[in-house]
């Protein structure tokens, strides 16, 4: 997994609020045995009519989407399935940070566990973010920030919050795997005491 | 005095192998490790990446139910398989259950079946556990008050070899329903009224209690189905305090304990109810007496009504993005809708008692000339128990097919497809978007209603149906 500590880019907006992970990547695409390619049928149900073609005029499909590192969507998203496909497919595509209102439970740690850095901002940030479609922001892990310009001259150092080991491993591209290895001796003395 | 604890905080702490710090999460052991074909090979791959087996085969339950076809088997074998890639998928599974030991049930075995269908069937399913399992729908387990929650590959990978979970613990919540359902007012209905109370979100961030007189009054059955849809409000976890309705569904179950030993793990099951004055971050009181039947019109779960009222006008927009994508006006009857597909199955309504209750439904009718019925049992147990008792009869003499057990039309990956631009009411769980096939309109409801939608050919309860002439 890539590491992420700090990142500037043009934000790419999805105003829908309850976005799901079959709309993030519909279930016909999860019969392959690796994530290889995954991210050209992000959004596939939107993006392409039913002969494959693109959608003209979808925001997905303007040139500027694959330019956008940062997603920012509407509230609750990644609700549904457990599927790890979902932040794969991001990743895949091009986005390394998604930020909402709220974010479901399962996506969140899939995204943590992969590499896409999972942001949740209070409902009135998040909805200045949502005006501002294109418009280059910048997320700095480290500092756990959402540094934004506004139009009226101002920037805004708005704080997110987010699980300390979650930070620490998607900051040096670790996977928690390491962490259970080390518990060994943890486990198996759990495993006798039973 | 010790603190008086939760069903939940009792699950939790007696599986902590590692406390929770400030800067890492709990180390939870897993008892139970179910697996399927879709979300597990990339799981393997890391074991063989890092040069490691499968900690404890022995806790890890294996079986093919998302990608497999529900069609029968050519004369020389073939299963007609949607794509090559979905028979490529079931045969990585079966290469990797051989190549670490995992006991797996292909089609050969007489348990395959839908995953959550499956393990308690067994009774690989048992209180006081935690089972983990690539798909958001394990919440079901937790009907036996057991600790049970989706997680994505990587987490199967991590358990796999080691066991284990890092999780931080999630706030409580109780809902208790108090009072009786009415005559004719299902689990279905039940959950589909919570998740409309709650909203698809409202359990983000919980792991939720069901408790109260409705939810006791419930079998097994019924209780699965409740914590099934739990993730449909956006809890990873529902669970039920085990009681003798739950142990008198182990009892004998090839995988539960038997004779003495069954008593003294029923004894220690019966311990794990809330104590009195447990604590919860958040408690709600429903009533059921109030509930009726009811069926989903929008593009998530929480959007559902009573069979018999009006479509809710759209107050935002994302309400009207999804009438517009159902073909619906707010203000509609949801019961002048024409329904195309009704589909009887699913980890949520695909157990005998959802399939007898089905078959009640249609004994003596036949099913509209322009509607298409899928019937699919849970597992082959179900279907054996089906068809020893001629609901197969029943249901393909109305004009419904029977199917080979999955997952089927649900999430429609193995080609059970709903086409664009057709309604299906399916006692399933997900009415997203393209969730049977693209374009797809699906009114999620209980196999009851699903049934009498069928025979009149547009959304019905029961009492919607003229009574059978006695005889």
């Amino acid at each position: 997994m890539k590491a992420i500590t700090k990142l500037t880019g043009p934000i790419l907006v999805l105003e829908q609020e309850n976005i799901d992970t079959d709309q993030i990547i519909p279930a016909r695409f999860l019969t392959a045995t690796d994530f290889d390619g995954i991210g050209d049928h992000l959004f596939a149900d939107w993006r392409f009519d039913s002969k494959g073609e693109p959608k003209p005029g979808h925001v997905l499909n303007e040139a500027r989407a694959v330019e956008s590192p940062i997603l920012v969507a509407g509230h609750n998203f990644g609700c549904g399935s457990s599927r790890e496909h979902a932040p794969h497919a991001l990743l895949g595509f091009g986005f390394r940070v998604v930020i909402s209102s709220q974010i479901a439970d399962i996506f969140r740690s899939n995204s943590q566990n992969v590499g896409l850095l999972p942001v949740v901002l209070e409902a009135d940030q998040h909805a200045t973010l949502m005006q501002m479609d294109g418009e280059e922001i910048t997320v700095d892990l480290e500092a756990c920030k959402v540094i934004v310009s506004t139009a009226d001259g101002a920037e805004h150092r708005w704080p997110f919050s987010i699980d300390p080991f979650a930070r620490h491993c998607l900051m040096r591209g670790l996977d928690r795997l390491e962490f259970l290895n080390q518990a060994e001796d943890a486990i198996t003395a759990y495993e006798e005491s039973r | 005095m010790p603190a008086p604890e939760s069903l939940f905080d009792k699950l939790w702490n007696s599986h902590v192998v590692q406390a929770q710090s400030e800067s890492t999460p709990a180390i939870i052991y897993i008892d139970l490790h179910l697996v399927h074909e879709v979300t597990s090979p990339q799981g393997f791959d890391l074991l063989r990446e890092k040069g490691i087996g499968v900690r404890r085969p022995d806790r890890t339950l294996a079986t093919l139910d998302h990608s497999t076809p529900t069609l029968p088997a050519d004369g020389h074998g073939n299963r007609p398989y949607y794509t090559e890639q979905a028979k490529r998928q079931v045969q990585t599974l079966r290469d990797n259950c051989r190549e670490f030991g995992i006991e797996l049930h292909d089609w050969d075995s007489p348990y395959r079946g839908i995953v959550h269908v499956m393990g308690p069937e067994m009774g690989a399913t048992q209180p006081g556990m935690t089972i983990v399992c690539g798909d958001s729908h394990t919440s079901t387990h937790g009907a036996f008050g057991a600790l049970a929650f989706g997680i994505g590959t990587t987490e199967v990978g991590h358990v796999l070899a080691r066991q284990c979970l890092l999780q931080s613990k999630p706030k409580s919540m109780r809902i208790n329903v108090e009072g009786r359902l009415p005559e004719g007012v299902t689990a279905k209905d039940l959950a589909l009224n919570i998740i409309r109370y709650l909203g698809m979100n409202g359990g983000t961030g919980f792991v939720i209690e069901y408790a109260g007189e409705a939810v006791r009054s419930l079998d097994m059955e019924g209780r699965m189905t409740l914590c099934n849809l739990t993730i449909e409000a956006g809890a990873r976890a529902g669970m039920i305090a085990p009681d003798e309705t739950t142990i008198n569904y182990l009892r004998g179950r090839e995988r539960a304990p038997h004779g003495e030993a069954f008593d003294r793990a029923a004894e220690q099951w019966l311990q794990l109810a809330s104590d009195l004055g447990a604590d919860f971050d958040s408690e709600i009181t429903l009533e059921a007496s109030a509930m009726r039947p009811s069926i989903t019109y929008g593009t998530d779960p929480g959007m559902s009504v009573d069979i018999g009222e009006a479509v809710p006008r759209a107050d935002s927009l994302s309400h009207q993005k999804a009438l517009k994508y159902m073909g619906f006006q707010g203000g509609q009857q949801v019961n002048d809708r024409k329904v195309d597909v009704v589909f009887v199955g699913s980890c949520t309504n695909g157990r005998l008692t959802d399939l007898r209750a089905a078959a009640d439904v249609l004994r003596g009718r036949n099913i509209a000339g322009h509607v298409r019925m899928l019937v699919v049992p849970g597992s082959e147990s179900v279907r054996r128990q089906a068809e020893s008792e001629g609901l197969h009869e029943t249901f393909t003499a109305a004009g419904a097919e029977w199917r080979l057990p999955g997952c089927s039309m649900c999430l429609a990956m193995n080609g059970d497809l709903v086409a664009a631009g057709e309604t299906a009411v399916s006692t399933s769980n997900r009415n997203f978007e393209g969730r049977q096939g693209s374009g797809s309109r699906t009114m999620l409801a209980s196999p009851e209603t699903a049934a009498a939608s069928a025979v009149l050919g547009r959304v019905a309860s029961v009492s919607d149906l003229e009574p059978m002439e006695a005889g």
